[in-house]
């Protein structure tokens, strides 16, 4: 079954980055659904079945180390993977990033392989026709 | 290596990575100075990040309306002909990873600091400052033909407080 994505990011032009490159890795993916934070993250997940997060860290009203906490914390939502994409490389962040459950950790600026790379294993690739 | 020199060296890997990385491109030049004076009237695309912390300042990158168009067609891979929303949000964005790449790399020398949410400034015969600040690291680059200044403040906290989201510590005049 193909999947749905959730990218939270309070860029929109990194949220359009993002879309962009999850069409180009081949992956069976179905729609991908947008939030600018982690609180309107939150109310997609309410109305979509999301398989996948890629979350931002700094983003207003709740930061994606609060939704990531949040979705862990959930019983409803603790085992959809979070892929953290972010400017935050410092250890203490991917640190606590690790310890709350996130999935995988992409520092920007990023390619398009190394996204692609980082969700190998997570999502299932394209059948081949 | 005295910390000026140290940011400085950050700040052009930085500038120089995000630009080939996000946008394709090839940034030269990358002319150090550092500066006391109150900046001089802008005109153009100006965006701001404060960082907070032990340390605290801000980091800003200024360029012209074209060159802001640029950004956002070369990042977005669309067309850009004026300064609209698409256009600042991505000059916010390339200069959130520039600063944030940079933010990093001094936390292995300063201890944990934080980003705020970057704020950009689009207008005409504007000047900025930053309290409390008086020595600004400029880094001048040339992108082709166009130029690009980044450059950053930084100095102790007289209290250091919890690093947070706030706005930078950061004035328009107009």
């Amino acid at each position: 079954m193909d999947s749905d994505i959730l990218v939270v990011d309070d860029s929109a032009a990194i949220r359009k980055i993002l879309t962009r490159v999850l069409r180009q890795t081949g992956m069976a993916i179905q729609t991908i659904h947008e939030a600018g934070d982690g609180q309107e993250a939150l109310a997609v997940m309410a109305q979509h079945r999301i398989d996948l997060v890629l979350s931002d860290i700094n983003m207003p009203k709740m930061d994606g180390l609060q939704l990531l906490a949040s979705l862990k914390a959930s019983p409803q939502w603790h085992s959809i993977p979070v892929v953290m994409i972010t400017t935050e490389g410092g250890e203490t962040k991917v640190a606590e990033a690790v310890r709350l459950g996130a999935a995988g950790y992409v520092r920007k600026p990023f390619t398009a392989d190394q996204i692609k790379e980082k969700l190998v294993g997570i999502l299932q690739p394209a059948p081949t026709l | 290596m005295n910390l000026h020199d140290s940011i400085a060296e950050f700040l052009i890997r930085s500038a120089r990575d995000v630009f080939s990385t996000m946008l394709g491109g090839e940034l030269s030049g990358g002319e150090v100075t550092i500066e006391t004076t109150a900046s001089e009237p802008n005109d153009g695309v100006v965006s701001f990040i404060g960082i907070a912390g032990s340390w605290a300042g801000t980091g800003s990158l200024t360029c012209s309306p074209a060159m802001a168009c640029r950004i956002c067609a070369a990042m977005l891979m669309t067309e850009a002909s004026s300064v609209d929303e698409d256009v600042l949000d991505a000059v916010a964005e390339i200069t959130n990873m520039i600063i944030g790449s940079v933010k990093t790399d001094l936390e292995g020398e300063l201890g944990p600091l934080g980003l705020s949410i970057p704020t950009v400034v689009f207008g005409r015969n504007f000047k900025t400052r930053s309290a409390g600040t008086t020595e600004w690291i400029h880094v001048r680059f040339l992108w082709d033909e166009d130029p690009l200044l980044i450059k950053m403040c930084l100095a102790p906290s007289e209290k250091p407080h919890s690093v947070h989201h706030g706005n930078p510590t950061c004035a328009l005049e107009i």
